[in-house]
């Protein structure tokens, strides 16, 4: 399936999003869409299915011009969109989700089970995933939500499939099945748009490129003929320069140090410290309990045995605020259910986790909130109408670096990010990047959980490797290569 | 990549004992209860009390499988009461004034039937809050019974009835045994059925769970939200006004404070069913065995003779008790 996107504006409310953005997408091909966070992609593709309106240009589907009044329209004709924020009902089951809206009945509104679970059955089999269609969604990890969401695709035997930063939350070994899957995909005649912020995916898997800077087409090239610092530039306007900036600290006094950290099957013995100025890369694979054992340690998840120490002095952290208190700062995984308030403001957020500082005899100072939210977005590059922006209609990117701000100002002296540059785009990787670094020049200890590989290899000082909720090595980084972390991260050693 | 992807955290369709527990927790407390009653009260065990019981209990339950689907929904309905009572009025009046009893049964269940839709359409198209919409309803809908009826009951409504067969269907609805059953227990169990295939068996179900879930996806996938909310609080319009029938048939006359504070009964059995109250997750089946814990409670209580004003803190306790623990799970 052939289509073209031709001058296409949008605008919510003054907020000119897209202004003569489009691309064309050829017959079986595989094509990115790159972009900083904002630069529209969302948007551009949520125009092609019947999601937004769009105020000004054409679409031309196979020859003929359409407009879309519903995803379902869309989904008729054979296009199908997986949006970036996973949409899921996670209170129903994985059946009633591929279903939802497209049910089998026996007529009258009554549903055939049977021959659901049948067909859901032989779609997961097809796909090569095992997931029991009877769970319920909220039990699934945020990969398989993803191959449910694919599942449901193919289930419509999608001619043209729309996946938008589909790897975010997925492990190594995850994506490369998905990627699996799409080359198969490819091979069957699917045209795929991929948007993604991560280049070696870009590389791997993409016929063609087509950028969008600040709503507006730049450029198409064929992936063969073009570079990432080609990319780079065309993306943002201007060169980058190295992908990972240098940092200048100084590895000073053991801020952090866990012993014997423990809880029944999630982790087990777990043994490491960080010291101010250090950057402690933690990497594994997806579910290796990672994740789990930072919430440990910032008081959210109660553990069997164990202890920490801040500073040399044993400390129990109960909850978040102690925590907190204790000079830990936390930047969670999921910014949809943890990070964020979506229905706030990007002001409120920010002052939320900060009201110690604003507050005389509890009473918020709005403009010393102000103040401070003007430099966060400034200095985060944050693309928003203001600070009353409300979060929810942010771009994924710049959500995360709401998050990012809000928790920097809270001056902490250990930093646990977890996943912090998911979502976000290379320009502003680096921005994050160099922020990682200044606060480590400050003397802060960070402890960079992240499931991208050459981001850990790049930022940290040691690298910290989890499977199956034991360490299975702590390296130093100059002698750290894909290789070794993998090795580690999939029980074996080096 | 299959087995990497089962590896991670793959789901168990096995359940722990402790989640059987949640399942049932209302079920178990119900046996629990009436079993202590049962021993301290020998007049709870008779099949007499039972069947008392269980008229007693269908009252709150009708409104309560109404109040389920709202609640699954993510709304709330507050007006359930007052609809009970201006139905019921509009209907006892009608009767009076000499319109065929049937007939005059059928426009009360098309008006709680529309008052239901008033309430959801002050939520889907003045965007207010359920609790908000269904406050203002409850309120104005409470006023118009009053104003009806100048605030006086209408009694004696069988007597003037004139024909034979009319008399009969108005008497039947409240009054009437089927197999020594009442009538109204019968209705009970059938709308329970009906409720039970419609929210497990159809695609209408579905849409309910869907929409309580999280309807901007609901949305995105093509349920149509409007819709199906317009649908559910009609639903409970159409049960408020139904019982409100069995009232003035029992009672054999209209007051306009009919119902008053039925709501909170229903919303309570609806919580004690373990329906999550921000929707998407719950069972009609779970909500009968709240109706019937709230009715084993009143009844068990009388049959002590509990002080009421113990009565009602007893029953706030076991609320309390039964929706923490179900939260823990
Ligand atoms: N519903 C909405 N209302 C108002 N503004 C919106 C809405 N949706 C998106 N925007 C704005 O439109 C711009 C483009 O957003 P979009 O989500 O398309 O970006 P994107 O290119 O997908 O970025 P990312 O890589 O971060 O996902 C952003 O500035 C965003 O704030
Ligand atoms: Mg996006």
């Amino acid at each position: 399936m052939k289509i073209e996107m031709k001058g296409i504006n949008k605008a919510f409310g003054s907020n000119q999003v897209l202004k003569d953005a489009g691309f064309v997408l050829e017959d079986g091909e595989v094509h990115a869409l790159m972009g900083e966070n904002g630069a529209g992609k969302s948007t551009l593709m949520k125009i092609l299915t019947g999601v937004y309106t769009r105020d000004a240009g054409t679409v031309i589907v196979d020859g003929k011009e359409v407009i879309y009044k519903s995803p379902q329209e869309a989904e008729k004709a054979g296009i199908v969109f997986i949006y970036q924020e996973l949409n899921v009902l996670f209170d129903l089951t994985v059946e009633e989700n591929l279903f939802m809206g497209k049910e089998i009945t026996k007529g009258f509104g009554i549903c055939d089970k049977k021959a659901m679970r049948k067909k859901a059955q032989e779609a997961m089999d097809k796909m090569g995933v095992k997931i029991p269609i009877n769970a319920v969604m909220s039990d699934l990890s945020v990969g398989q939500q993803q191959m449910v969401e694919i599942c449901k695709a193919l289930m419509v035997d999608a001619k043209v499939l729309i996946m938008d930063e589909p790897t975010a939350a997925l492990t190594q070994s995850e994506t490369e099945g998905l990627f699996k899957l799409i080359k198969s995909l490819r091979k069957k005649g699917v045209s795929i748009v991929y948007i993604s912020h991560r280049m070696e995916e870009i590389f791997e898997l993409c016929d063609r490129i087509t950028i969008l800077r600040d709503g507006t087409y730049v450029g198409t090239e064929k992936i063969k003929d073009i570079n990432m610092d080609d990319i780079v530039r065309m993306m943002i306007g201007r060169e980058i320069g190295e992908r990972f900036p240098a940092r200048d600290a100084k590895i000073g006094k053991e801020m952090l140090r866990v012993e014997g950290l423990t809880k029944g099957k999630t982790f087990k013995d777990v043994n490491f410290s960080v010291k101010a100025g250090e950057v402690l890369g933690v990497s594994g694979l997806m579910g290796a309990g990672r994740t789990e054992i930072m919430h440990a340690i910032f008081g959210n998840l109660p553990f069997e045995s164990g202890k920490i120490f801040i500073e040399g002095k044993e400390v129990t952290i109960k909850n978040a605020r102690e925590a907190i208190n204790a000079g830990i700062g936390f930047i969670t995984e999921d910014r949809k259910t943890e990070g964020l308030l979506l229905e706030k403001s990007i002001s409120e957020n920010i002052a939320l986790a900060n009201l110690g500082k604003f507050s005389d005899k509890s009473v918020v100072k709005k403009s010393k909130v102000d103040e401070l939210v003007k430099k966060g977005i400034d200095e985060f590059h944050i693309k928003c109408f203001g600070p009353d922006h409300e979060c929810n209609n942010l771009s994924g990117g710049n959500q995360q670096k709401v998050v990012f701000a809000k928790w920097v100002y809270t001056e902490p002296k250990i930093l646990i990010l977890d996943e912090p540059t998911r979502g976000v785009d290379i320009g502003a990787k680096k921005e994050i990047y160099s922020v990682i670094n200044d606060l480590a020049a400050k003397g802060v200890a960070i402890i960079l959980v992240s499931s991208e590989l050459p981001e850990v290899l790049g930022m940290s000082d040691r690298i910290m490797v989890v499977h199956e909720g034991k360490i299975t090595g702590i390296i130093d980084a100059k002698d750290a290569d894909q290789e070794k972390v993998m090795t580690l991260a999939t029980g074996g050693t080096l | 990549m299959a087995n990497k992807t089962a590896a991670v955290a793959a789901p168990t369709n096995k359940k722990s004992w402790t989640s059987y527990i949640g399942e049932y927790g209302a079920f178990i407390a119900l046996v629990f209860l009436v079993v202590v009653i049962s021993v301290v009260s020998p007049e709870f065990r008779t099949a007499g009390n039972f069947l008392n019981l269980l008229r007693q209990a269908t009252f709150n339950g009708l409104i309560a499988f109404g109040m389920t689907c709202v609640i699954l929904s993510d709304g709330i309905d507050l007006s359930v009461g007052s609809t009970l009572a201006l139905s019921a009025v509009i209907s006892a009046k009608l009767i009076m004034q000499g319109v065929p009893a049937i007939l005059a049964m059928i426009i009360a269940l098309i008006s709680g039937t529309l008052l239901g839709v008033v309430s959801v359409l002050l939520v889907t198209k003045g965007r207010l809050q359920p609790f908000i919409a269904t406050l203002i309803t409850m309120t104005a809908y409470r006023g118009l019974a009053l104003i009806l009826t100048d605030g006086k009951p209408i009694s004696n409504i069988a007597k003037s009835i004139g024909d034979r067969p009319n008399q009969f269907a108005f008497k039947l609805v409240g009054k009437g045994n089927f197999c020594n059953i009442p009538i109204p227990a019968i209705l009970l169990i059938f709308a329970l059925i009906v409720f039970y295939f419609v929210l497990n068996k159809t695609t209408f179900g579905r849409k309910v769970y869907a929409t309580g879930s999280n309807s901007k996806c609901a949305k995105l996938v093509g349920v149509n939200i409007t819709k199906t909310k317009v649908i559910v609080y009609a639903i409970s319009g159409f049960m408020s006004a139904l019982t409100g029938l069995i009232l003035i048939s029992r009672l054999d006359s209209a007051q306009p404070t009919l119902g008053d504070g039925y709501e909170l009964d229903a919303i309570a059995a609806v919580a004690l069913g373990g329906t999550s109250m921000s929707g998407g997750r719950g069972k009609i089946t779970g909500t009968i065995a709240g109706v019937l814990i709230i009715s084993v409670l009143n009844n068990g209580m009388n049959l002590l003779e509990v002080s009421t004003y113990y009565q009602d803190v007893i029953k706030a306790v076991v609320i309390l008790v039964a929706v923490l623990s179900d939260r823990k799970r």
